[in-house]
Parts: structure tokens; sequence; C-alpha cells
């Protein structure tokens, strides 16, 4: 039971194919190669940062030929570097998805379908052949061809390939059970599927596309924080051109190498070259987690949702009610309660019956005996709604208070005045009653309850902590729902659901500014999935489902909303993170250059000018004072792939304490570290005495 | 520091805190509507200018409409100061405005600059300073507020596309709110010895020294009041707020500087109580008052300080500070007080003179403005390009929760980053650009009175000033050129207008917008961080963009202790 709480953690590491590590060599190779095919103008032009350092580098280097000195080349190269690692830091986003992308295109290419015929004939064709609405047959062994619904039989089905997880699952035509997707293979049985994607548009081919990040397109986020860096590397333009006259103004000439180099240091270089590979590691970080968004806007909004809404089963309690409490009635004994209900249950392999049976070995070290005398199981039917044993001459029966109470009066027995109490007070808590009777006596009732999954009221806290309203949906009666519940620790539960109740829950969310997440897997899921602005489908619903939403995840945990919303979260403050380092970087950086640029203006012969005094980290000489300042814009980048590919760290928080924290590492860290760096490339740069 | 500056200080506080609270509150009552006692003046104003005073504009039309009426008050104050020499009202005989003048004039005064590339007494009439000039002392202001209200509405509002009447916001500020405040303190202006007369300029026989002496008067204490409290900043001499007859007594200059505050300030309680949390204007009264603060002390300090030039000369010990330039009635720190809150309101007017200042002190005041004139920047100005500052804060902070950010509830995406970004940059380019080409070309460069740093800065200075419709002259440059006039006017009127399109643009797209509701995963905004990454924000800003320049300007100048070229 523990191991659905653990399999978020425990599918990260056998993710969509194979995990691979941040830094596998086989990535750093391709993503090295990479660096350089992005060179293209039409690449670059999509990123107005780096394409005006492309261009500047371009200028130095026209600059360095014509006045060739170890200054102005150096400078070109570091420029061109710069380039380069941007390039390289989107490649190494990229590279992972990639090798997924290539294990998972394998797959499709070498199926091959059995086509059905109308008159039940077979023809074998290539799966890329198959239209919607074909028939196929899939027998032990077969590669599924394409995606479809179960038109016919029921079959287990081994889907690692797809989720990662080597459990077979069975698959069975009608029902919420049907779907199967291309690529999976059968293990056992035949059906007969038909099929519901046209080709090209599979469920691996929108995976492959999503993991490659060829469909990859600007979140709104995403697009609004590149408009503030264009903006941000417009006025620099301005703001460095007219350093030439203001140089000529005070009689001194003003390189143009100088000024490129203070341009590309001023712009936002550092956020600008890292921006595309955050946003490609933060879908690579949920095809980590197995969970498939269709777009980038989905994860985005992930981080924006401020309601959730969970089903209880599954994601809240364990799914099964379990015996929890023997209360007796009448006068009668506990221990003797417990006997007659194991032996009630000795039959009953559901986990309820189950439950019984180890409840009552652990109160009384009651064993499972073998049943010697004459004896015969009364197994549950609907009209009688209890099940039971006949030994040795007694009728032991457990069941519903309503079915046993008849049973009771039927065999002439009365009924105890304390037995309707407790049975209120049990279903009060939020848990069922199983009354227990043998033969004429009730003996009393056993408890059966909902079990809260472990650690789930701790997840609760974190998301209210983080601003997150949880809102539980549940078929129950308002007052078990109220119980489990304040159990579970939820804001809020929505008790006698109905799709048409969880849809207009939605909707109100929604018109009070609220984005709303939900997990569902069922066809009379769909408009409620489709309407919440993050819509996750279990890959074990229906075809219908996985469309409406807009997230699947493949483990079908519906406890993983709370990973995508961190995910989500964390995305968004990586970048607004490195934004902030990005730019208190510049201070430092004009401390390096401004100095070096002025050195000679209104100097006295044989003295320092008089803005020496703003050289404030005594760096060595002008020259080595850009070259540093350049050097540090260019390595930053490449020291900081690392955390824009794994994202900022995320601790469930206060709004405030997170952007506090933030606020002290990237803004006042981004403020000092430059001058350290620079001051530090520079003492190095002193040791070679070439500048 | 002496004793009585603190004491002015304190009573400055305490008097400012008042207008805060009260005078915030009448805002919010009259932009609401709510205020009706002149309904009577209102009524007929509507019906002449045809509009409908219940129906709303959309943002466009509320643009459209201030876009014409600030073109047909330029076209007509330029007509009138050309034509002053046939028009009444013109005693002294003056001829015409030139052309250049006039044009740079008349953007001037629509802009709320108040730039004054002339000497008022011997180049206005009466007739032009009354009404080509005041008027605009009137409206220019009131377009300045009403532009601040409909952003603040375009935040209150969900899920509407009417910003308001602009032609409702217009008569409502001036009638219940400049008008009535400047006729009273024109009056103790009045009282207090200010000038207010038609008889013209008197003739004064100098018997020792056998000469005549001509002595200027007018209608001046009707324009101090509304020159301080529309943040205006022109006067009717050339000498400004240091003139005796404009700026008589010690109350006179208290209340100067009380005035041309107290509107920009009340402005953030109008917000806050606009929104709906008094805080959120709080949060951003905060931020003003640090950086307004931080750069009073320094000029200050610097002006108590010696002058480096008198110090290279020998003369070490200089008692009241840096007294060139300054007014013996107001001394270093009162002037100094003058000259930043004159600068920090885009007011402009002065009494003293700014070329005289130590470098490090004429540093201070170009500091407000090169932040963008928001602490508390002009009258509405100040208001609405501090909110584009908050917005970019906003979006960086907002992204580091990790949220799509928001304020008051506004999500910030797209179209907000993008008019937020260009209202706030769309100043320094200009600024820088036409500065570069000033010092460039000998029609610029030439103008300055100083070479070398100081003249950078003279010139700086003014491009620097018009840029933000401060209006506050450095002196020292000779601005009646054509150069100057037209690359000035450019300036102004980019200044003005690209920044006020960029906010009613924004004003409608936030007004479109729902209302996210705040929970514990909300980037406050009325939180000690939030107004620390404001004025991150607006000091990063202005830092980044005109670190250079100051470097060659009064920064070099500094550090030259003294030396002239």
């Amino acid at each position: 039971m523990a191991k659905e709480i653990q399999s978020s953690t425990a599918n990260a590491q056998h993710g969509v194919a194979k995990a691979r590590g941040l830094f596998d060599p086989e990535i750093l190779v391709h993503a090295g190669a990479g660096a350089f095919r992005k060179l293209d103008p039409r690449v670059q032009l999509r990123n107005p940062v780096m394409f005006v350092v492309l261009v500047g580098t371009c200028v130095c280097f026209v600059e360095a030929v014509a006045h060739p000195s170890i200054f102005t080349w150096s400078v070109t190269v570091w420029l061109a570097l710069t380039v380069l690692f941007a390039n390289f830091a989107e490649a190494m986003a990229e590279g992972r998805g990639k090798a997924q992308a290539d294990t998972l295109r394998k797959m499709r290419t070498e199926t091959e379908a059995r086509l059905l015929a109308a008159d039940g004939t077979e023809r074998r064709v290539p799966a890329s052949q198959l239209a919607k609405g074909d028939r196929v047959v899939c027998e032990a062994g077969d590669l599924i061809p394409s995606d479809g619904e179960i038109a016919e039989g029921v079959a287990s089905v081994d889907e690692s390939a797809i989720t990662g997880e080597s459990a077979p699952v069975i698959r069975e035509s009608g029902g919420d059970r049907s779907a199967v997707t291309g690529g999976t293979k059968v293990l056992s049985d035949r059906i007969v599927v038909e099929i519901t994607a046209e080709p090209g548009h599979t469920f691996l081919d929108r995976m492959i596309g999503l993991v490659e990040g060829a469909s990859r397109q600007k979140t709104p986020n995403e697009i609004a924080l590149t408009i503030l860096l264009a903006a941000l590397t417009i006025i620099f333009l301005p703001v460095v051109v007219v350093l030439r006259p203001f140089g000529s103004y005070a009689h001194s000439q003003v390189s143009v190498v100088i000024l490129i180099g203070l341009l590309v240091c001023l712009i936002p270089t550092t956020i600008g070259a890292l921006l595309s590979a955050i946003g490609i590691a933060g879908m690579d970080r949920l095809v980590q987690r197995n969970v498939l968004a269709m777009s980038g806007r989905a994860v985005e909004a992930a981080g924006d949702v401020s309601t959730l809404l969970l089903d209880k089963t599954g994601t809240i309690t364990l799914g099964n009610r379990m015996a929890s409490a023997f209360l007796p009635v009448g006068g009668s004994d506990e221990q003797a309660l417990a006997d007659a209900a194991q032996l009630a249950s000795l039959a009953d392999e559901t986990p309820e019956g189950r439950s019984i049976v180890v409840l009552a070995k652990e109160r009384f070290a009651l064993r499972e005996r073998e049943l010697t005398e004459d004896h015969s199981f009364i197994p549950f039917s609907a009209q009688t709604r209890m099940s039971g044993l006949d030994i040795a001459g007694r009728q032991i029966r457990k069941g519903a208070a309503e079915a046993v109470r008849r049973f009771v009066t039927a065999a002439g027995g009365s009924i105890p005045g304390d037995l309707d109490e407790i049975v209120e007070r049990v279903a009060k808590a939020g848990s069922t009653p199983l009354a227990v009777a043998d033969g004429p006596r009730v003996l009393g009732v056993v408890e059966l309850k909902d079990v809260v999954k472990e650690g789930i009221a701790e997840r609760f806290d974190q998301l209210r902590a983080i601003g997150i309203k949880t809102v539980m949906i549940t078929g129950d009666n308002p007052l078990t729902a109220a119980a489990i519940a304040s159990e579970a620790g939820v804001d809020d539960y929505l008790a006698e659901a109905t799709p048409e109740t969880k849809m207009a829950l939605i909707v109100a969310e929604q018109e009070g500014g609220k984005l709303v997440a939900m997990t569902g897997d069922g066809t009379n899921d769909a408009p409620a999935l489709a309407q919440a602005d993050v819509g996750v489908a279990m890959n074990t619903g229906t075809t219908a489902a996985k469309e409406a939403g807009n997230m699947v995840d493949l483990d079908s945990n519906p406890t993983k909303l709370i990973d995508i919303v961190e995910v989500g979260k964390q995305l968004l403050i990586t970048r607004g993170a490195l934004t902030t380092f990005s730019i208190a970087n510049d201070v430092a950086k004009y401390f390096a250059i401004i100095p070096a640029l002025f050195a000679e203006t209104y100097a006295r012969p044989h003295h320092p000018g008089p803005l020496e005094v703003l050289n404030v980290m005594h760096l060595h000489s002008p020259t080595s004072a850009v070259l540093s300042a350049v050097i540090f814009n260019a390595i930053i980048i490449i020291a900081l792939i690392p955390l824009a590919l794994r994202g900022v760290r995320f601790r469930p928080a206060s709004a405030m304490s997170i952007l506090r924290r933030n606020v002290w590492i990237y803004g006042v860290g981004g403020l000092v570290m430059p001058f350290i760096g620079i001051k530090l490339i520079d003492m190095l740069l002193t040791v070679t005495r070439l500048y | 520091m002496s004793v009585a500056f603190l004491a002015t200080l304190a009573a400055m506080i305490v008097c400012l805190a008042l207008a805060w609270r009260y005078l915030g509150s009448y805002l919010v009552a009259v932009y609401e509507g709510r205020v009706k006692w002149l309904s009577f003046v209102e009524r007929p104003l509507y019906r002449l200018l045809g509009t409908d005073p219940d129906a709303e504009q959309s943002w466009q039309r509320y643009t459209l409409s201030l876009i014409i009426f600030s073109g047909v008050s330029i076209l007509v104050t330029y007509v009138l100061l050309r034509a002053q020499g046939v028009l009444p009202l013109n005693p002294q005989h003056l001829k015409g405005v030139t052309p250049g003048l006039a044009w740079n004039t008349s953007v001037s005064f629509v802009t709320n600059t108040n730039w004054q590339n002339y000497a008022g007494e011997s180049t206005m009439s009466y007739l032009s300073q009354m009404v080509a000039l005041v008027v605009q002392n009137f409206v220019s202001p009131a377009v300045g507020m009403l532009v601040a209200i409909a952003l603040i509405r375009g935040f209150a509002r969900r899920s509407v596309s009417y910003i308001g009447n602009f032609w409702v916001d217009l008569v409502r500020s001036v009638i219940y709110i400049l008008l009535p405040i400047s006729s009273v303190f024109a009056l103790v202006f009045i009282a207090q010895g200010a000038v207010q007369t038609f008889g013209g300029p008197v003739h004064v026989y100098d018997a020792l020294n056998h000469v005549t002496q001509t002595i200027p008067r007018g209608p001046v204490a009707s324009q101090e009041a509304i020159k301080q409290l529309g943040t205006n900043g022109g006067g009717y001499f050339n000498a400004n707020g240091a003139h005796p007859f404009e700026n008589p007594t010690g109350l006179t200059n208290f209340l100067s500087i009380l005035l041309l505050l107290s509107i920009p300030v009340a402005l953030t309680y109008t917000f806050g109580k606009m929104v709906g949390n008094v805080r959120q204007g709080v949060a951003v009264l905060a931020a003003m008052t640090i950086l307004f603060g931080a750069w009073l002390a320094v000029t200050v300090a610097a002006e108590q300080g010696h002058n480096p030039a008198v110090a290279a000369a020998g003369l070490v010990h200089q008692p009241g500070g840096n007294m060139q330039g300054k007014e013996t009635r107001f001394g270093a720190s009162s002037s100094a007080l003058y000259g930043v809150a004159s600068t920090q309101t885009s007011t402009g007017s002065a009494d003293s003179s700014y070329d005289s200042y130590t470098p490090l002190g004429g540093l201070g005041l170009m500091a407000g403005m090169a932040q963008g004139d928001v602490t508390p920047g002009g009258v509405g100005s100040g208001l609405y390009t501090i909110l584009l500052s908050a917005i970019i804060a906003v979006f960086i902070g907002g992204l580091m929760v990790g949220r799509t950010p928001e304020y008051l509830g506004k999500k910030i995406q797209a179209r907000e980053v993008k008019l937020a970004s260009f209202g706030v940059l769309v100043m320094p380019i200009t600024v820088l650009v036409l500065t570069g080409i000033a010092v460039a070309i000998p029609a610029g460069a030439s103008a300055a009175l100083n070479k070398g740093p100081h003249g950078f800065s003279e010139v700086f200075y003014a491009l620097l000033s018009q840029g933000n419709n401060n209006g506050s002259a450095f002196a020292g440059l000779s601005g009646n050129t054509a150069f100057y006039n037209i690359v000035g006017g450019i300036d102004m009127l980019i200044g003005r207008f690209a920044i006020i399109v960029a906010v009613l643009a924004l004003a409608g797209a936030l007004a479109k917008k729902g209302i996210v509701p705040a929970s514990a995963g909300t980037f406050r905004t009325d939180t000690p961080m939030f107004v620390g990454l404001l004025v991150g924000v607006i000091v990063l800003v202005g830092a980044l963009t005109f670190f250079p320049a100051l470097s060659v300007g009064p920064i070099v100048e500094q550090f030259l202790h003294g030396r002239f070229f």
C-alpha cells in the first residue's frame, strides 16, 4: 500500500526511456556539436539578446583584423565563446529529450499490423498505413500498432515502453479501461482494436515531438520576459553608442572594441543565454516524472494554480476501506466478536475482508485456521447484502446493519438497544459499519475505515503554505466526506460529486479569478478536464479523457498533481532568479569598464585620470579590466547551466519567504559576486603579463 | 545642519502627512464624482464642451481626446505668444516671441515642463503670462492627474473597457482641486508681499549712481501658487523663486516647497484608497520617500560642505557651506531642500542657482531626474511613472515566487511588460541620444558657458530636465538658440506624450482583466520587501542608463577637485 506514495519518487528513476544524468558524456558531445550548428543567424534571430552579441562579435572581429592586438583578439574570442556557451546550454537542455525521442522512434517504425477486413479476413499492413476506424487484431506477443479502443476481448498489456512500469495492466473492451496505446505489447489473449488515431498523430508521435521539443512554443511568461530582456537590450544600445560623443567631448578616444565589450556585458546575456534552456529543462523535468505536458503553457499554468481538485479515492485515501475496530454490542465480548468476524471473512478475498482477518490476528492473536469441521461459505450477494459461514450449526454473518438486523429478526433474535447508536457513530466518523451476527445474536459492529494516506496531511499543509487550496472530490455522502476531509486536512470537499457538480465547481472557482487543476480518467471527466486550467489525464484512462486534458500522467498516480505544480513554480522561479542575477551583475561591470574607458579623460600627464577612483576593484589595467568583465560574463553562462537545467530549489513556503530567500541569493548575490569574479580573473590575466 | 533646518523639515513632514491623508481622500471624492459643490460651473462647462458627463470612454478615445486637447493647447499658446505684440495687456510694448522660442515655450507649458529659454519679465507680456501660460499651468497638471487616475481605474476595475471621461476628469481636476487651492494660497502670497499688479514696471532714480533703474512688476502672486501646486515651476521672473517679488518671505519659501510636494504625495493615498488597500499607496510613498531622503541627504551634505573650487584657492574653511549662488535669506540647507524638492517633483522652480552647486550637490539634483522624476514626481506624472517601475518590479519579483506575476490582482503579462518597459525606457533613450547629438555638434556644445565636465553637465542637465518635463534649469546654457529650442521641444513632447500613451494603453489593458484573489502564494506589494524591490528597480534603471553620462559630468568633476577648463 505504501507503494503508491513512493511511486512519484520511484518513477523518477525509470522515466520514459532509460534515465540519463544531466551531464551524460554522450549528451555533452552532442551539445558541443549543437553549439556550432546553432550559430545559424536564423536561429540566433529568435533570441534578441544573443543576436546582439553575435553582431557585436562580428564587428569586433573586423576591428581585430584591422587593428590586430592581443587585446582585440582576446575580446573577439571571448565574445564568440559567449554565443557558443549560450548555444551549448540550449543544446544541453535539448539533449536528453533527443535521446529519449530516438528510443521512442525505433519503437514506432518497426511495427506491422494485422488489419481485419469486414468479412473477418486478416491482412498484414505496415502500422503507418492504418487509418482511423480500421480494426486490427493483436495476440499475445504482438505490438499494438497504433492508438485505439478495444472493440472485443480482454488482454494483459505490457506498457513499460511508454510508462516505464514493468507490471502488466489489464485492458478490456467497454468501460474506462478500453484504451490502448501504440507501441505497447500484448502479453496474453487476443483483442480486436479499433484504431482512433490518424497516422502521424498517435500518442507516440506526440510524445516524440514533446520530448524532442520540436513543437516547443514560447509560453506566455516566457514571451513577457523576452520582451523585458529585449527592452533591456535596446536601452543599452544608445547608452553605449553615446559614449563615443561623450568621450570626444572630453577629448578622449573611446575604442569600439571596449564599447562592444561594455554592451555585451550590460545586456542581460546570462538570462538571455539560458532562457530557452530553462524552458526545455522544465518540460524535461516533467517527462522525468513520467508526465507528458501537451504544451509549455500548461506547465506554466500549473505554477499559477490556486485550487487543486483531488479525487478522494487513490489520491487522499488508499482506495480500500480497512477494518480498524471491533465494537461489541448488547454486552457481548470483543474477542468473541473478533473471532466471529474473522470466521465470516475467511473466504472473503476482498481487501475489506482480508483486513478483518488481519485485524483480528493483530488484536487477539487469532490465527487463520484450517476449518476441520463441516462448513460452507456463504458468498456475498446483492440480495442478502451479507456474506459469512455456516459451521457446526452456527450461522455467522457479516454485512450492512440493515441486512443483519433482518437476518437476526428472522432467526427469532432481538436487536440490542445500543446497535443503532454505534452504527450511527461509526457512520458519522466517515467509516463504514459492518454488523456481525452469530445466529440470532448480534455480536457487534466492525468499523471499516477509509484510510488516509500517510504523509498526505503534510503535503496539504505545504500546499496551503504556498497558497493553494485543496478540494476533495468524493461520491460519499456529506457526513462521511466531512470526516475524511478533516482527517486528511483538505481545505474543502465536494460530496456526492457528479460530473456536473464537478464542472460547476471548476467554473465557480475560475469566475473568482482562480486557476484550477484536476486529475481524471473516465470519459465523464472529459468536460471537466477540458475546462480546468491544468487537466491531468491518467494514462489508464479513456482516450476521451486523455484528449480533453493538457497533461497525461503515465504512472496514473493522482498524487502527482502536487509535483506538477512544483515543477511549474520552479520553472518561473528559475527564470526570475536568473533575470535578477543578470541585471544585478551590471553594477560591477560598470565599475570595471567605465574607469577603464575614461582612464585618460581629464588626466594630467603622468597621473591616473580622475575617474580612477571608480576603479574600486583596483583592476590592473584598462585592457585587463575590460577583458576580465567580458570573460566573467561568458563564464557565468557555463557556470549557471546546471542551475538552469536543474532549476532553482523549490521549498514549499509562503510567497514572501521564497521571495526573500531568492532576493538575497540572486539579487544581493548577483550584486556582489561579479566584483569578486572579475577581480579574480583580472589577477589571473595579470599573471600572464599580456595585458 | 541647523536646528532651524531640522524644524523646517519636521514641520514639512507634518503638513505633508495631513495633505496625504485629507487631500488624498478629497481627490478620491473628486474623481469618483462625489464632490458637487461647483456643479453650477461644472454642468455648463460640459454643455459647452458637448460631452455627456455620464458617458465613459475607452482608452483609445480617452487618449485621442487628450492628444487633441494638448495639440490645440500648443497651437493656441504658440499663436498667442507670436502675436503678443499686437494684443492688449502689454504695457512694456514687448514684441512677438520668435518662432523657435514660441515653439519651445508652448510645448514646455503644455507638457507641464515650464522650461524657459527666456527671461519672463523681458520677453512675455501680461497677456502671455496670464492667459497663454497660466491657463496651461492649470490644465497641464490636470492632464497629469487624470492620466494617473485613469491608470488607477485600470487597476481598480475588473473586466470593463472604459477608463473614465477625459473631459469630465479635466474639468473636475481644474475646478475642484487646482483652482480653489491655488486661489487660497495666492492670497497668502499677496499677504506676504508677493507682487500682484497690472501697473507695469516702476522706474527708480538711483541718485547715488545717477542711473534710472527699471523694476519690472506684474500679476505675479496669482501665478506663484499654481506654479508650485501644479509642479509647473515656470517663474514670472528669470530669477524664479529667488526673486523677492515671487518668494518674499521664509513662510512663502516653506509654502512653495509644501505646495509642490502636496499633490504628488496625496495621490499615493488616492491610489491606495481607490484600489481598495491604502497600504498599497503607503508602499509606493515609502519608496518615493526613501529615494527623496537619500538624495536630499547627499545634496544637503554636499552644499553644507565646502566648494572645491574655492577650497582649491586656499579657502578650505567656508562657514555656512557653499553659499555661491544661494540666497542669504534661505542659506545652503534650505536651498538644497528647495532644489531637491523641485527637481524630484518635476516642478523646476528654484530659489538658488544650481550651476553654482558643488558637483556632488548638482549630482543630487540630477539624480531625481535620472530616476525618471518619480520621487514623488510631478502632479500625476510621478505616480503613473513610478507605477510603471512597480510593474517591472512586480514582474521580476513575481517570477521569483513561481507564479505569473500579478499587481493588485491584475496579471502582468506580455502586453503590460511591453508598455511598462517602453514607458520606463523612452525617457532615458531620448535624453541620451539628444545629449549625444548635442555634445557632438558645435550648435549644441558651444552653447555651454563652461568647458570640460561642467559644460557637459550644463548640456546634459538641460536635456534631462526637459525629457522629464521638469523644467529645472542648471543655468550656464544659452538655451534660446534654434538648436536647443527645437531639440528641447522634441525632448519634452516625447518625455510627456510617449509615456502618457503607454500609460493609458496600460490602463485600458488592465481594466479589461479580471482580478486574481490574493493568497499565501501571492507576491504581496504592500510590504517592505516590495518597497525594497521597487527602490532597487528605480535606482538600477536610473544608474544603468545614466551612470556613464554622470561619470563624465558631475562625478569626474567632483574628483578634479576644482580644476577648470
